[in-house]
């Protein structure tokens, strides 16, 4: 029984950057956590049995056939009043989630915004360069209904969304990212020093990074390699460097910048190029791109590794593939359906990974068991937020690849 | 506490991008977010109560019969007046936001998907 409870809020690990909850506040974001598995796993369930029990016989009568895409199950459980409640319902709990990190962050911003310009004064981790551009894809709408996405703020030089983005992971996660959130990136070290114990990769570069949470623990399980971790959006850099030298972290750096242009690296400078649940947030055009930059920077034999939620395959049931699309329409995630209905090894292939020199593994999320229980799974997992991940990799062949 | 900023207001802005409506009747999708807030608050209450309780009863240092004899001074006035108000945004979060749509006339979100898709 105990072990199906998620941990309480302040299990979080409290480093100096993390905003202070306070009592009300922590107990805002337990009441999302359990509210958000109760509607992933009890309630969940109820769009599974209007769908088999009314929707698909309904569409079976009028069309005369099943369904033959995710967006035909789409059309047809819009219509249906439980499909319609429970969505209602799963929506204002993630703006619940935002309201709540944004008047924990906003209610301190003085002293959070202080603390980060000391920290990133101090360490030099911090490299910004208003040149960049924030693309088209980062700023159509703001990323899963987080006010101000990945790049804005409430004033000049702030760091808003990135604390906001830090302290309210754990309610969508349920707790399953672990203490620091930073499960994912966890997990990523668990798999390679596994996979190759003796590697020493001198330079890591991790595409997206937004806070740092998948790349700092990288950066401290390899204390002798240097990090670069790249965003397109300074006010997550901001407080993404600040929270690294909180943590007490030197081998990292935090720099705006594009991963669709990386030309300011020499061709082959990384050992290992990294993405977290990053390729669902670009566009069609951007993610090949960013793929080819990813492989002209990769040095032969290095690693490039993407961790994202499973893609859609014929082996899929379109009915899975419909719930894991709800964020794209309903939380603001707009190119997950198309990105998650490529085929990611045809698309790696196409920037230069050899097929033979691909692998995909199951990785999922590395936290302290003693404090953290897994992630549910297994008919009560949350679409799109569980903690388990596949990981789609190459090491890019010692003979320079040609495109495939 | 910052001075220039309302934190309160700031906190509940809208997140870019058209809301999908659930109900047909717009109201239904309103009554939704405040009742759930206000799940939410009723949840926060009864965890600050029960702390409030185990920590008197491990302490041994105030009887329960004083909170109903409790009156606020100006400044514990001002302090309650302040939490009052960013509770009340948070249980109209839905309304206020509805304002910002009307203004804002976001396209509707598979015209976004479509052009992801494509470029």
């Amino acid at each position: 029984m105990a072990k199906n409870l998620p941990p309480p809020y302040t299990a979080m690990s409290r480093h100096p950057m993390m905003p202070r909850a306070s009592h009300d506040e922590a107990a805002r974001f337990n009441f999302l956590t359990h509210f958000n598995r109760y509607l992933s796993g009890p309630i969940g369930a109820g769009n599974r049995l209007a769908y088999e029990k009314r929707v698909l016989p309904a569409f079976r009568t009028e069309h005369g056939r099943d369904p033959e895409h995710r967006y035909e199950i789409r059309d047809a459980m819009n219509n249906d009043s439980w499909h319609r409640m429970w969505s209602a319902l799963k929506r204002n709990s993630m703006e619940m989630r935002q309201h709540n990190g944004r008047q924990v962050v906003l209610r301190q911003l003085d002293e959070l915004d202080a603390m980060a310009r000391q920290f990133n004064e101090h360490s030099g981790m911090l490299e910004l360069d208003p040149a960049i551009a924030q693309p088209d894809y980062q700023t159509m709408v703001d990323i899963h209904c987080q006010p101000g996405g990945y790049h804005g703020g409430e004033r000049a030089g702030d760091v808003t969304v990135g604390a906001n983005y830090d302290v309210g992971l754990f309610a969508t996660t349920g707790g399953a990212l672990g203490g620091l959130n930073d499960g994912g990136g966890q997990a990523v070290v668990g798999w390679v020093k596994a996979e190759r114990p003796d590697w020493k990769p001198r330079r890591i570069l991790d595409i997206g990074c937004t806070v740092g949470h998948n790349a700092v623990p990288i950066a401290q399980a390899f204390p002798d390699a240097e990090v670069i971790a790249i965003d397109t959006a300074a006010a997550s850099l901001r407080y993404g460097a600040a929270r690294a030298a909180a943590i007490g972290v030197s081998n990292i750096r935090f720099v705006q910048a594009s991963g669709e242009d990386l030309s300011r690296w020499a061709d082959g400078h990384f050992d290992w190029v990294q993405t977290t649940m990053f390729l669902h947030e670009l566009s069609a055009k951007a993610m090949p791109r960013i793929m080819q930059e990813a492989n002209r920077a990769l040095a032969p034999g290095g690693l490039i590794l993407h961790i994202e939620q499973p893609q859609y395959s014929d082996q899929m049931p379109l009915f899975e593939q419909f719930m894991r699309d709800w964020d794209a329409f309903n939380n603001n995630e707009p190119f997950w359906t198309a990105m998650h209905g490529q085929d990611l090894k045809e698309v790696m292939a196409k920037a230069g990974f050899p097929h033979d020199s691909q692998f995909v593994a199951g990785v999922r999320a590395v936290v302290d068991p003693a404090i953290f229980p897994p992630s549910p799974d297994e008919g009560e997992e949350d679409f799109g937020r569980a903690a388990i991940w596949n990981a789609y990799g190459a090491w890019k062949p010692l003979a320079k690849a040609e495109a495939a | 506490m910052n001075d220039d900023l309302d934190w309160v207001a700031a906190s509940g802005r809208r997140a870019k991008g058209k809301r999908p409506q659930f109900f047909d009747e717009p109201a239904l999708d309103r009554l939704y977010s405040t009742v759930f807030a206000l799940a939410a608050e009723v949840s926060a209450l009864r965890e600050r109560q029960d702390t409030l309780e185990r920590l008197l009863e491990q302490h041994g240092v105030m009887k329960r019969e004083e909170i109903d004899r409790y009156e606020p001074d100006r400044a514990a006035g001002d302090e309650r007046g302040l939490a009052t108000r960013a509770y009340i945004a948070r249980i109209m979060r839905g309304f206020q936001q509805e304002v910002e749509a009307i203004e804002a006339s976001d396209p509707p979100i598979m015209d976004i998907v479509e052009k992801l898709a494509r470029e």
